[in-house]
C-alpha cells in the first residue's frame, strides 16, 4: 500500500476522533436551541466553568477565597482535602444543575416572549458573567484535570497497524475514551428524550408552548431541566478537552469551533451535530494533511469556517436542519 | 361531594348532575378594553355546555379564563365548589381541565400516538431516576397509560394515523387528534374552541358526533365555544349567549332561541 495512503487514513482516523469532540460541545447548543430557542453562546463558558469547579471541587480548593481573604485577611486557599473524582463529579452535576436553576429564574423566566436576538444577547451576557464568577471562585490559573481517564498512545493500535502496514498508527487513548464517553452520551440522550416522561414533556415544550401548557406541562420546571442538561453535556464536554489540554480560559473557545458543526449539521439536530463535528474533524485534518503543506499550514485554523460560509450559501438550513419556509 | 341540586334528566334520558364549574360575576379588561363585563353562569356534571356568540362577544376569552390562560380581573372561579385562587394553565390542567384550541395547538413533530401520549403526562408518577434504574415499574406504567390511549385512539377512529407525523395530517383529522390529546387526560371538565372551525358539512357531522359520543359513553362534562348558532343547538344541553362581553342569553336551546336579545344580536337591529 503506498504510504501516503498510510497516512492519510491515520490523518482521517484522528480527525473522526476530533470530531467527536466537536460534536460533544455542539451537543449542548442543539439541546438548549430545539427546547427553547435559545442559542446559548454561553455554552463554551459553561463547560469551562464545569471544569474549573470540577477540578476546584477535587483539589479541595475554598471557592472564592481571593474575596474572603481579601475582605476578612487570612489566608486560606485549601480545605486541606482531595475529594474522589467520582464523589466530585457528582457534586459538580449538583453544581450545573443549581446554575440551570439560577439562569432560568434570573434571567430566562424574565425574557419569555422575547425576540431570539435579545435572548441571545442574554447568553453573551451570562457567558461573560460566569467567566467572571469562575475565575472569582477558583481563580485564573492554568490547572491540569486528571479524573482517571487513560492518556498517551495506544500501544494495542500500534502494533495492530505496524503489523498489517508497517507503520504504527499513533492513537491517542484520550481519543477513544470521548469518542466512547460522546456515543453513550448521545444513548443516553435520545433515551432520555424518547422514554421518559420528562423528556416527552421536553419534546412537547420544544414544540408547542400553549398546547405544552394545555396538558400540564410547566414550562419553567421543563426549561430548568433543560439547562440542566445542556450544563451536564458542558460538563462531559469540559471533562474531556480539560484532560486533553488543561482546565484553562481558552476552553471555552471550543464554543467557536462548534458553530462550523452546527452549520453544517443544522442547529436543530442531534444527529447533525455528530456528522457535522465529524465532517469538519475529517475535514480539516484530511485538507491540512493534503493541501496544507502547498499552502504555508495552518490551514486547521480557517478550513472549518470556510466549510461553513460554503454550506451557509448553498444550504442554510444545515444537512440535518429543518427547512427554513417562510409561508405568505 | 358536587351539590346536587337542581340536576335534572334530560329528554334522551342521561342524568345531568350538580354544579362542576361555576363563573360569579367575571370581567375581564385588557388596558382598557373589556373583554368580558360581569358574566355568571355555571356548568353541570356531564353536560354539554355551550357559549355562543358573534365574532368578537368574548367567547374564547371565556374559554381562556375557564383553562387559566387569562386571569380575571374581578369575579371568581369556582370549581367543584371550591374557589380557585389565581393559578397558571398547567396548574389548571393538573387539575382535570383539558382543552383544545381555536387554531390547533399540537405537537407537529411528533406521531399522533405521541402527541395523544401526552395527555397522560400527570398520570405517570414514576421518577426520572426510578425510570432508569427500575425499568419494570416504568413500563408497567407506560402499558397502563399506553391502554388508556389506545382505547380513545379507536373511539375516535384515528388508529389508521397512529404513527403518522402530526404535520402531515390534513386540518379535520389534526382536530381529532387534538380532541383525543385532550381526552387522554381523562378530564372532570373538557374545553373545546371553536371544535367545527373551519371544517366542512361531512366533517362537522363527524366532529359532532364524536362530541356526542364522548359525552354519552365517558359521561365527560363538555364546554364549548362556537359562533355558528346550527351545529349548537342541536349538540347541546344549555347554552349562555355572549354579545359584546355582555351574557345577553342563558337556557336550553329552545329557550335561547326564542330570546329577543339574542335573535337582535344575530339578526341585527335597526338603530333609528
Amino acid at each position: 500500500m503506498p504510504e501516503q495512503l498510510i497516512f492519510a487514513m491515520e490523518v482521517t482516523l484522528n480527525g473522526l476522533m476530533a470530531g467527536v469532540l466537536y460534536a460533544l460541545v455542539a451537543l449542548g447548543f442543539v439541546l438548549i436551541y430545539k427546547a427553547s430557542g435559545i442559542f446559548n453562546y454561553a455554552q463554551g463558558v459553561m463547560a469551562l466553568f464545569a471544569a474549573m469547579t470540577l477540578v476546584g471541587i477535587m483539589q479541595g480548593q475554598v471557592p472564592f477565597s481571593h474575596l474572603i481573604n481579601a475582605v476578612f485577611g487570612g489566608h486560606i486557599t485549601h480545605f486541606g482535602w482531595t475529594v474522589p473524582s467520582f464523589v466530585a463529579i457528582a457534586l459538580t452535576v449538583g453544581v450545573m444543575v443549581l446554575l440551570a436553576w439560577l439562569v432560568q429564574v434570573l434571567v430566562m423566566k424574565h425574557l419569555v416572549g422575547q425576540e431570539p436576538i435579545i435572548l441571545f444577547m442574554a447568553t453573551i451576557g451570562l457567558a461573560y458573567f460566569l467567566e467572571g464568577v469562575a475565575d472569582l471562585m477558583w481563580g485564573s490559573e492554568i490547572k491540569t484535570l486528571d479524573v482517571g481517564l487513560p492518556q498517551g498512545i495506544n500501544l494495542w493500535i500500534d502494533e495492530t497497524t505496524f503489523n498489517i502496514f508497517g507503520y504504527g498508527f499513533f492513537i491517542d487513548n484520550l481519543d477513544i475514551v470521548a469518542t466512547v464517553i460522546a456515543a453513550l452520551l448521545v444513548a443516553g440522550l435520545v433515551c432520555f428524550a424518547q422514554y421518559t416522561k420528562q423528556g416527552r414533556a421536553m419534546r412537547a415544550v420544544a414544540d408547542d408552548h400553549q398546547a405544552a401548557l394545555s396538558v400540564g406541562i410547566s414550562l419553567n420546571f421543563i426549561w430548568v431541566l433543560v439547562w440542566s442538561v445542556a450544563g451536564f453535556v458542558a460538563l462531559v464536554a469540559g471533562i474531556v478537552w480539560g484532560t486533553k489540554s488543561g482546565v484553562q480560559f481558552s476552553l471555552s473557545l471550543i464554543a467557536l469551533k462548534a458553530l462550523p458543526v452546527l452549520m453544517l449539521g443544522g442547529f436543530t439536530s442531534i444527529p447533525g451535530a455528530i456528522v457535522g463535528g465529524l465532517i469538519i474533524g475529517v475535514g480539516e485534518k484530511l485538507f491540512e494533511f493534503a493541501i496544507g503543506p502547498m499552502v504555508g499550514g495552518a490551514t486547521e485554523n480557517w478550513f472549518a469556517y470556510v466549510l461553513a460560509l460554503i454550506f451557509l450559501v448553498f444550504r442554510p438550513q444545515g444537512l440535518f436542519g429543518e427547512k427554513i419556509i417562510e409561508r405568505v | 361531594m358536587l351539590d346536587n341540586t337542581g340536576s335534572y334528566v334530560t329528554e334522551d334520558g342521561r342524568t345531568i348532575g350538580g354544579v362542576v364549574m361555576e363563573m360569579k360575576n367575571i370581567t375581564l379588561r385588557f388596558g382598557g378594553v373589556v373583554a368580558i363585563k360581569d358574566i355568571s353562569f355555571d356548568i353541570r356534571e356531564g353536560e354539554i355546555r355551550a357559549i355562543i356568540g358573534p365574532n368578537g362577544a368574548g367567547k374564547s376569552s371565556m374559554l381562556n379564563v375557564i383553562s387559566g390562560f387569562y386571569v380575571p380581573q374581578e369575579g371568581e372561579v369556582l370549581f367543584h365548589g371550591k374557589k380557585r385562587p389565581p393559578m397558571k394553565p398547567f396548574e389548571v390542567a393538573r387539575q382535570g381541565i383539558a382543552r383544545t384550541f381555536q387554531n390547533i395547538a399540537l405537537f407537529e413533530g411528533m406521531s399522533v400516538l405521541d402527541n395523544v401520549m401526552t395527555g397522560r403526562l400527570n398520570y405517570m408518577k414514576t421518577g426520572l431516576f426510578a425510570q432508569a434504574l427500575w425499568k419494570g415499574k416504568a413500563e408497567a406504567e407506560e402499558t397502563a397509560n399506553r391502554e388508556v390511549v389506545e382505547k380513545i385512539i379507536d373511539f375516535l377512529e384515528i388508529q389508521h394515523i397512529r404513527k403518522t407525523p402530526v404535520a402531515r395530517l390534513p386540518y379535520g383529522l389534526k382536530k381529532r387528534v387534538e380532541l383525543a390529546r385532550a381526552l387522554a387526560a381523562e378530564p372532570k371538565l373538557l374545553l373545546l374552541d371553536e371544535p367545527m372551525a373551519g371544517m366542512n358539512v361531512e366533517e362537522k357531522e363527524d366532529m359532532s358526533r364524536f362530541i356526542l359520543d364522548v359525552n354519552d359513553e365517558f359521561g365527560t362534562t363538555i364546554a364549548l365555544i362556537e359562533h355558528d348558532m346550527g351545529v349548537v343547538m342541536d349538540l347541546s344541553d344549555r347554552v349562555v349567549v355572549m354579545d359584546y362581553g355582555k351574557k345577553i342569553g342563558d337556557g336550553t336551546p329552545d329557550e335561547v332561541r326564542n330570546n329577543q336579545d339574542v335573535i337582535d344580536a344575530y339578526l341585527g337591529v335597526s338603530h333609528d
